[in-house]
């Protein structure tokens, strides 16, 4: 049966005539790169469910409320890891305070104001940031925190961290205040508001959930990270008491058990691997969460 | 998301984390009133599972005394030390001259207990231990002997077929004490490697694949057949792994364990110098394991503070006394008595503003 | 009779206004004092990237002083003899970054553009989350993961497949152990692909929709309209791509306990490798002579510039497309 030109739409039976070939190989690259941007993710997901599977498979059977609390003890004697829980989340509370706030400044820096060369001088120095090893960066804060005041702190750690954090946020955030219409920006400004209003009060709240993307990128980044750490917070057994003093966080202690030769230290280093990343999935979840659009 | 609530946010957090905190405060920590020391320790990551064990049973005896100890590698342990950024350094191989001489002060070295490494590998159908004899393995590493069923390594192990399989050779990747001492036995038992080589914390491998920390050399030998690799005594004997037993200088093949590396370093004690800075590889002694070595704490022989300084001879005493009876649960060797009685020697000159400390 | 002049007074408000206007084209006081603001802390990033570049050189300039130029042709590293290079290690680098980006970026585009542009809110959303959490996984676990899952599926199934089929190219040459630059570049793949992946998919979700409904009203299929959306995110995804490099240059744990650590350079995928990141990770805490120590320092150093040189690049590539394909205003 053949359709004509007004019942070409999906009539049962209708024979599509007037499509050419160039056209049904159009229709076939695009069912084709569909298909493959499914594969994609679903292997992406599928490697994460790998990795989170064997992370489960070696941790879970050590994962018990006593682990959650105690703190470390020598092999045998079972132990946990709660100061290293509290370390890292204090450790990402400093972190965070100097980190975000810092980097979404630049970020505000790079895509408001600062056009022309100097704007194209910070953006690249902030790209070369990015790809430093975070085992420089750990050194760079050693040599300019730890050694002037003799000892190690938690202090110096989040320091490091923030270092770290700092361009990827500012990137982030400048792509996404870029990625602002204009006219936001010339209605705000239509109706009187002065520059920093305009940025503050306008673009940034239409940037926010990008803006926590790249916080959010910047968090499980740092949370992620052990080898500047071990130059700056160093580690302790203890639970934090002070700023001022070395401090225990996750990623310490799993690098510290992972490379004993203890099954029983091996088995905490995978649920410890666990906890982390629900402390950080919970971060993700909260932050989202308060940054939804609503409208 | 307007500012006020972005404020919330950022308030509620923080009051989060304080909560935790002053929690853990007045939980977890003893208070730092007067009569409280806290001492911090960083270096060899060989000997970390048993100086935890050592804190932890030293804090029951002295729940005043807190110490912490980070296992970032001998290297870092000497820096640490060097910089005075924390109170004692730990380091399996002793510190050279020149490293002494750039400290700004003189360093002691307590040697705390002994360790051995250990040859393992991966071959099917092979049930007893193999056997090897120092230049065998030494040609092994330098990439001179390629096959497993090589006439020498046969020489070695009569009766056993060996089969007609490369060699894989597994070393350290990263700089290590273990390969600082595997590699300063190489160069006394073969001419070859130390002219080619050298002995140090990061040789430059002729042949091989680098694995990361011992559990990196580990897996690899476990997942790869055919393989050859070192790691410490501990890590063998935990992970099941086959040993090899290694010619000593008295020419017996020697398995290792806590009484042949004992051996090694009681019938070197002789040729130790007064500063307890030796090698004990390639020991002389017919029980003696060749690859063993100690492993050192590194004091300050001028303590700054007379009541930090008093609490760590304290501890260090205590360490080489009543410490060594967790050794060998732990896989490690106890030191033998007379190095015990020199050790003390030099515990007891530690001073602190010109008295001394014990 | 004042001593201040009528000219002078005149003057001085010249200058002040020219000040006044600099610090502030809008005239309003809050206007100067946040962009003051902004710009300090920019300058502070400045400051800091520039006192990290004087600290590595400093550090670094025993090496520099007996080495020199020497330093970046030689592919000797010797610890013990005190002879030191670091073009392995420069190769090692770019290879491995190289090889994960090109194995990344298709994956992280088409994991973006599927949950951005066909999958429903209630899939997108949960994915999303999934992709990113890989980003947290700490790089020891993806280290102590390649060695014992990665590297033996490779080592069993993906080498000997890739070598019996491309023997003839030298890329899939040499002996098949599971550890080498193509182990290091897959798992820096999988590092690399959240962060690239989230940060495109706002990118697209930040395209307005007129574009994609111009798109299909002048009669595209659902493909060309996706490839319109993505050439007006391309400066974006240029961005999102640069920050994934960045990753890869500087991954440090994860790479060294599955490329091999052997400092060499070699054509052949299966070989094992050497990054600096990797090197610096390893010798740095062991290192005690003063010699071996700035060298570590100085292959930092290296990274810093190499660092520089890729992004120039790419940054140079990313205005020539924007230049030809026009990009597309935003205002909407």
């Amino acid at each position: 049966m053949e359709c004509n030109a007004e019942d070409r739409r999906g009539e049962q039976g209708c024979l599509m005539v007037n499509y050419s070939n160039a056209d049904r190989m159009r229709r076939g690259i695009s069912t084709l790169m569909t298909t493959l941007t499914g594969l994609c993710t679903l292997l992406a997901v599928g490697a994460l469910l790998i990795i989170l599977f064997y992370i489960a498979y070696r941790g879970i059977g050590s994962l018990n409320l006593q682990f959650l609390i105690d703190r470390p003890r020598p092999v045998g004697e079972g132990g946990g890891i709660g100061n290293a829980i509290l370390g890292s989340l204090v450790l990402l509370l400093i972190s965070s305070g100097f980190g975000l706030p810092l980097g979404i400044c630049v970020g505000i820096y790079l895509s408001e104001i600062g056009r022309g060369r100097l704007g194209n001088v910070v953006r690249f120095i902030v790209d070369t940031l990015t790809g430093i090893p975070s085992i420089v960066t750990g050194v760079f804060v050693y040599a300019i925190l730890v050694l002037p005041m003799k000892h190690f702190s938690a202090f110096a750690g989040g320091v490091a961290l923030a270092l770290i954090m700092i361009p990827i946020v500012a990137r982030t955030t400048e792509e996404m205040l870029k990625l602002v219409p204009h006219s936001m920006r010339e209605g705000a400004l239509a109706l009187g508001a002065p520059q920093w209003r305009v940025i503050l009060g306008v673009v940034v709240p239409a940037a926010a959930p990008g803006i926590a993307t790249g916080a959010m990128l910047a968090i499980a980044r740092v949370s992620g990270e052990t080898a500047p750490l071990l130059f700056t917070a160093f580690g302790s057994r203890f639970f934090p008491e002070s700023l001022n003093q070395p401090i225990a966080s996750l990623t310490v202690q799993i690098y510290n058990y992972a490379i004993s030769p203890y099954d029983e230290w091996h088995a905490q280093a995978w649920a410890a691997t666990l906890v982390l990343m629900t402390l950080v999935l919970g971060i993700n979840i909260s932050v989202r969460f308060l940054t939804r659009k609503k409208f | 998301m307007s500012a006020s609530k972005s404020i919330r946010l950022v308030a509620c957090f923080s009051a989060l984390t304080l909560v935790l905190f002053s929690i853990a405060c007045n939980g977890g920590g003893s208070g730092s009133g007067s009569g409280s020391v806290s001492l911090t320790g960083a270096g060899a990551t060989f000997p970390n599972p048993l100086y935890q064990k050592w804190l932890s049973e030293y804090s029951k005896l002295h729940p005043n005394v807190k110490i912490d100890y980070q296992s970032i590698g001998s290297g870092g342990g000497i820096k640490q030390i060097k910089e005075q950024t924390v109170d004692f350094g730990a380091s399996d191989a002793p510190m050279k001259d020149e490293e002494l001489k750039s400290a700004p002060g003189e360093i002691l070295h307590i040697p705390t207990v002994l360790g051995a490494v250990v040859i393992t590998y991966n071959l099917q159908g092979i049930s007893k231990p193999l056997q090897f004899s120092p230049e065998v393995i030494a040609d092994i590493y330098l990439g001179k002997i390629k096959k497993w069923n090589d006439p020498k390594i046969a020489a070695d192990n009569p009766g056993v077929t060996l089969p007609t399989a490369d060699i894989t050779v597994v070393h350290r990747s990263e700089g290590s004490g273990t390969s600082a001492v595997f590699t300063d036995y190489l160069s006394k038992v073969s001419a070859e490697w130390k002219e080619k080589v050298g002995a140090g914390a990061s040789p430059s491998w002729p042949v091989g694949i680098g694995g990361k920390g011992n559990e990196g050399v580990t897996g690899q030998v476990k997942q790869t057949p055919n393989t050859i690799g070192y790691v410490e005594l501990a890590y063998a004997v935990q992970n099941n792994l086959p040993a090899a037993h290694i010619k000593n200088v008295s020419g017996n093949f020697i398995e290792a364990s806590i009484d042949s590396v004992i051996a090694a370093a009681a019938d070197s004690a002789t040729s130790t110098p007064e500063d307890l800075r030796v090698s004990i590889t390639n020991a002389p002694g017919a029980k003696s394991y060749p690859i063993s070595s100690y492993t050192y704490l590194l004091v300050y022989k001028n303590q700054k503070d007379a009541g930090k300084g008093k609490a760590l001879v304290d501890f260090v005493w205590w360490g080489i006394h009543d410490g060594e009876s967790f050794a060998k649960e732990l896989r490690y060797a106890p030191l033998p008595a007379d190095i015990v009685k020199r050790a003390e020697a030099k515990i007891n000159s530690v001073t602190a503003n010109g008295t001394a400390l014990r | 009779m004042s001593a201040v002049t009528e000219n002078d007074k005149l003057g001085f408000a010249r200058q002040y206004s020219t000040w006044r206007r600099a610090l502030s084209p809008t005239g309003n006081t809050g206007d100067a004092v946040f962009r003051v603001l902004m710009l300090l802390v920019a300058l502070l990033m400045v400051g800091i990237v520039v006192a990290m570049v004087i600290a590595l050189a400093a550090d670094s300039m025993p090496s520099i002083r007996l080495f020199g130029f020497g330093f970046l042709t030689s592919q000797v590293w010797n610890p013990i003899k005190g002879d030191f290079g670091a073009l392995p290690f420069v190769y090692g680098t770019l290879a491995s970054s190289l090889l994960a980006l090109l194995i990344s970026v298709p994956f992280s585009l088409g994991i973006a553009i599927f949950l951005v542009e066909q999958a429903p809110t209630y899939i997108a959303r949960p994915v999303g989350f999934m992709v990113e959490l890989l980003a947290a996984i700490p790089s020891v676990v993806y280290g102590l993961w390649g060695i014992f899952v990665l590297a033996p599926f490779l080592r069993v199934y993906i080498e000997p497949a890739l070598a019996k089929l491309l023997w003839w190219i030298p890329l899939f040459s040499g002996s098949i152990t599971g550890i080498g630059l193509l182990t290091g570049g897959i798992i820096l793949a999988i590092m690399v692909t959240p962060i690239i992946s989230a940060v495109v998919r706002d990118v697209l979700t930040a395209v307005p929709g007129s574009q994609r409904e111009a798109a299909l009203a002048l009669g595209a299929t659902k493909w060309e309209m996706i490839r319109v959306v993505l050439v007006n995110g391309a400066p974006g995804i240029a961005g999102a791509v640069i920050l994934g490099l960045g990753r890869a240059l500087g991954e440090t744990m994860a790479v060294t306990m599955v490329i091999g650590n052997r400092p060499q350079i070699s054509l052949s995928l299966f070989e094992p490798s050497y990054t600096i990141a990797s090197a610096i990770a390893n010798e740095f805490t062991e290192a005690t002579g003063d010699l071996h120590l700035s060298a570590l320092v100085e292959l930092g150093l290296i990274l810093f510039l190499v660092t520089f040189v890729v992004n120039g690049i790419a940054r140079i590539l990313v205005w020539n497309v924007t230049r030809k394909t026009g990009g597309v205003s935003r205002a909407a």
